[in-house]
């Protein structure tokens, strides 16, 4: 029997092999989708989640090497009376998504580094995000998005998200990627 | 002709067909389309568009209207539904696949109705190609094909809103006007859709020919940064893709086809694949033989993804290859490099004399080109889940481009009829041409059926990394052979250009691998000799965002680069001056190049880039213009480059004119998405193969470029008086040879072949 936590939650898993990636547990077992298949080498970090709050491939962590852990993942990001986590909201007000594959791997990523790092340079962000692929190229929003984040107050964000994202008074952060890098 | 090169033609032959149907005009609105209107159960407004009257395509959408109005079971499917609390709910028709269609078709419509955009919710629409007309996304046509049709639903809905207003206020319509969810009187009275609504659905349809669509100076969404309409979905990881898809007694499916495309199964160790932990069944497929289609293989069926990829790992299966694909790229680029000195077999275009124009020019230049083979790499890989019910019904949730398309495709595949088909488009992770093709569905089908004959349920099939990168309609690889001159004035007067690709019957080009006779710079220059030698290949092509452009882009525009820079010229005067007179190139084609619209977004980006100033050392600027899918765009990229060949791309400022902006926030990712994608291309992406088998595996050997790469890209637009047009593709080609430009304005290296590694550069 395997027993860990996911998003708060007790699961006791018993007729699962341990050599079962996290991530498949995670999807076909438990019903938790968000958490995406991309590559299952480690290479592409779509299904990125926190195992007790450092970013892991959950393709690459056998269940095994989970139990008794505290996971993470993006359905468990924001809080639990739907209050979105900063990022969320980031990601909504830049308009980071494309396709939106790898937006769930891409946000554990940053929340890993937001926890570690309040205010993180380009540098910063550039290491921590280097293990997430994104095929449509949202890399400058998604940069603009962490500085964004971390610059937000640290209260409580409002669940309704903002449905018009009008930009207009922070253009730079859409036409660059880089507001203080070495450029 | 052999058998494999036979099939492999046919394939081919459906993929260009498909890509011609993607990129056909639409039908003018007025004599195909009709606008139907119905009330919703509980009082409302429903617009719907209809390709004929057809009772059964109207009674599957729950369109059926009665006498009465009154709609007990009313299932809503047009395009817009306006509840008596003043909800707006927009079906939008065409697959997401990254695009901001999504959102963009919501904003079409919302715009006509003049919505509050607040209280508008956008939902895929069903798939009914005879409701909807085509729902496809291909070819950056969705905004042109679809940009009259949703107008005028919006248009529909607002006439009769205001119809209704006027009716209850006893004034004439031309005494309403709307504005963001209300029609408001002369005299200053005003009332909400959502109270408007139920009256309205009672209204007689107005002719479609009588709406009046807004002038743009009357739009007031347009324009504006507007977020994804999913995007909080997404950031919550709601399920939404298709291989998120879920359904009760669900089992999961690999499937396993031969390495080199074509091969068939003689055999494989079923029995022992059926005693692995968690495989249900295993069987052989035969397929129809066809890759756009189902080729032979093997497929496990399984109690979860994961056992269905362990046992696959497991598999052992002897191929029969006789038919299979030889192809090797080691030899097609020694045949390519062997035919350099020599002209093409065919000749595409002869204009003028080029070999006196070369013998005669002041400067006169020659260069051989090369790009590679490259895959999609969708971040979602190929899925897709089907359920053959036990009456004899097929369906599917499916992330494809090609909804409508597959239907037909899979009725042809199975042999149901096509009212036996029902297909869900799901969001799509990544499309850039990979899901035009619906292989994966077909094989899903097809798997389904065969385990619906033990027990009906669905069957999610979830294809790896490997076999997406082994089995893709490749972005096709090309060489050009150029000879190029300029006079005394630094003029182009002559170009020749041998084209070497790649052919499935011995006659056509593949998919992406055409070049047609006007092609750019074809209609400017006055001696312009294209020919072509097109080499045999297996290997399954297709459409890669911005077809031929993508690649083709690179090779002119970067030799036209060199031909400017041999002459001494100013590039941008060069490219201006080449461009001369503003004319449609194409008199009368509104979706050929404009030399204006040309000249214009090259000046714009020169502008913004700062063209000609002065650069620290190591820095380089480079231009490059490209006209593709109906867009105009220009490009300039400002480079660093050390002397161990250390690439830095530090700016690229890009200038487009696709006509107004419908979502400026989506116009901007288009253009930073198609830059990153460009680069990502260029730098380091190639599919090779050997013995027919494709060598590259995963990320690890096919890299896509990571955030740290990626520069920064401002993207500026010129909303010129036309009609709007794509924006998905023609972003993307300019970026290469603006890089290669900019390099050997750095350097003065001149990078001819791709990707950047084979020429020794790196990232820094």
């Amino acid at each position: 029997m395997t027993r860990f936590t996911v998003n708060g939650k007790t699961y006791e898993i018993n007729d699962i092999d341990p050599s079962t990636p996290l991530l498949w547990v995670l999807r076909d077992h438990l019903g938790l989708v968000g958490t995406k298949f991309g590559c299952g080498i480690g290479q592409c970090g779509a299904c990125t989640v926190h195992v007790n709050d450092t970013p892991m491939k959950s393709c690459l962590q056998p269940l095994g090497s989970v139990a008794n852990q505290k996971i993470t993942t993006i359905e468990g990001l924001a809080a639990a009376n739907g209050d979105l986590h900063p990022l969320q909201q980031a990601w909504i007000e830049h308009d980071v998504p494309q396709c939106g594959y790898c937006q769930a791997g891409q946000l554990m990523s940053a929340a890993a580094l937001l926890k570690q790092k309040k205010n993180p340079t380009d540098s910063d962000i550039d290491a921590a995000m280097n293990g997430n692929i994104c095929r449509c190229g949202t890399y400058l929003r998604v940069r603009a998005a962490i500085h964004s984040a971390a610059r937000a107050s640290k209260g409580a964000i409002s669940k309704d998200v903002i449905k018009v994202a009008l930009l207009d008074s922070e253009p730079s952060l859409l036409m660059s990627g880089s507001r203080n890098g070495e450029v | 002709m052999n058998k494999l090169l036979s099939k492999a033609a046919q394939d081919d032959a459906a993929i260009q067909s498909l890509m011609s149907e993607v990129l056909r005009e639409p039908a003018p609105v007025s004599r195909r389309h009709f606008l139907k209107l119905v009330g919703l159960a509980g009082g409302g407004l429903a617009v719907a568009f209809y390709l004929g009257d057809s009772p059964s395509a109207l009674a599957q959408n729950g369109l059926t209207q009665n006498a009465t109005g009154s709609e007990p079971e009313f299932k809503p499917n047009g395009f817009v539904q306006i509840s008596s609390n003043g909800d707006i709910l927009i079906f939008s028709k065409c697959p997401e696949i990254g695009q901001g269609i999504k959102t963009a078709f919501g904003l079409i419509i919302a715009e006509e109705l003049d919505a509050d955009w607040q209280r508008v919710e956008v939902k895929q629409a069903a798939v009914n190609p005879a409701v909807y007309g085509r729902q496809g996304a291909g070819g950056s046509t969705s905004i042109p094909s679809n940009w009259d049709q949703l107008r005028q639903a919006g248009a529909m809905a607002r006439s009769m809103l205001v119809s209704a207003a006027a009716l209850e206020w006893n004034l004439s319509a031309a005494d309403c006007r709307t504005q963001n969810s209300k029609v408001i009187s002369k005299d200053g009275r005003s009332l909400d859709y959502g109270a408007l609504a139920t009256k309205a659905a009672a209204l007689p349809l107005p002719d479609v020919k009588s709406l009046k669509l807004k002038e743009r100076s009357d739009y007031q969404l347009f324009g504006k940064r507007y977020t994804g309409v999913d995007n909080r979905q997404i950031v919550t990881g709601q399920p939404l893709f298709g291989i998120d898809t879920q359904l009760p007694n669900m089992v999961y499916a690999s499937y396993t086809k031969c390495p080199a495309f074509g091969g068939k199964v003689v055999s494989a160790n079923l029995d022992a694949i059926k005693q692995f932990p968690g495989v249900i069944d295993a069987f052989v497929v035969q397929g129809t033989g066809l890759a756009t289609e189902v080729l032979p293989g093997v497929a496990i069926i399984a109690k979860s993804t994961w056992a269905a990829f362990s046992a696959k790992q497991q598999l052992q299966i002897q191929w029969d290859e006789t038919n299979a694909s030889k192809d090797s790229w080691t030899e097609f680029l020694a045949q390519a490099e062997s035919l350099t000195e020599k002209s093409g077999k065919q000749t595409l275009r002869n204009t003028g004399d080029v070999d006196a124009a070369l013998s005669g020019a002041a400067k006169q230049l020659t260069a051989f080109y090369s790009y590679p083979y490259a895959a999609h790499a969708t971040l979602e890989p190929q899925n897709c889940t089907a359920w053959y019910h036990e009456d004899g019904r097929l369906e599917l949730w499916s992330p494809t481009q090609q909804a409508d398309s597959s239907l037909t495709l899979l009725s042809k595949v199975t042999g149901l009829a096509l009212d036996r088909i029902t297909v869900h488009q799901t969001r799509v992770g990544g499309g850039f041409g990979r899901r035009l093709m619906n292989d994966y569905a077909c094989e899903a089908a097809v798997i389904a059926r065969e385990v619906a004959k033990r027990q009906s349920v669905p069957v999610k099939l979830t294809w790896t990394r490997e076999d997406d990168l082994a089995h893709d309609f490749y972005r096709v690889a090309g060489f050009h052979s150029f000879a190029g001159g300029v006079d005394q004035e630094g003029k182009l007067t002559a170009w020749r250009d041998h084209f070497i690709s790649f052919t499935a019957d011995g006659e056509k080009p593949v998919s992406g691998g055409n070049l047609d006779s006007e092609e750019f710079p074809a209609l400017l220059v006055p001696n312009f000799n294209l020919t072509q030698t097109l080499l045999n290949s297996a290997t399954p092509a297709g459409p890669w965002r911005a077809p031929r452009s993508n690649a083709v882009a690179f090779a002119v525009q970067s030799f036209l680069h060199e031909l400017s820079a041999a002459a001494k010229r100013d590039h941008k005067q060069f490219l201006l001056d080449l461009l001369g007179e503003p004319r449609w190139l194409t008199p009368g084609n509104i979706r050929a190049l404009n030399t204006e619209r040309a000249a214009a977004v090259i000046k714009l980006a020169a502008e913004k880039a700062g063209w000609g100033k002065k650069l620290k050392k190591g820095h380089g600027l480079g231009l490059a213009f490209h006209f593709s899918h109906a867009g105009h765009v220009a490009g300039v990229a400002e480079v660093r480059v050390d002397k161990k060949k250390k690439l830095k791309v530090v700016r690229v400022v890009m200038a487009a004119d696709v006509g107004p902006i419908i979502n400026l926030s989506g116009a901007e990712t288009q253009v930073q998405g198609a830059v990153i994608d460009a680069l990502s291309l260029m730098f380091a992406q190639q599919i090779t193969m050997e013995k027919g088998r494709i060598q590259e595996t995963n990320f690890d050997q096919y890299p896509l470029l990571r955030m740290a790469h990626a520069p920064i890209v401002e993207a500026h637009f010129i909303q010129s008086q036309y009609n709007p047009t794509g924006l998905g593709e023609p972003a993307l080609p300019p970026l290469a040879p603006a890089i290669g430009n900019a390099i050997f304005a750095a350097t003065g290296e001149r990078v001819r072949t791709l990707p950047l590694t084979k020429s020794g550069f790196s990232l820094s």
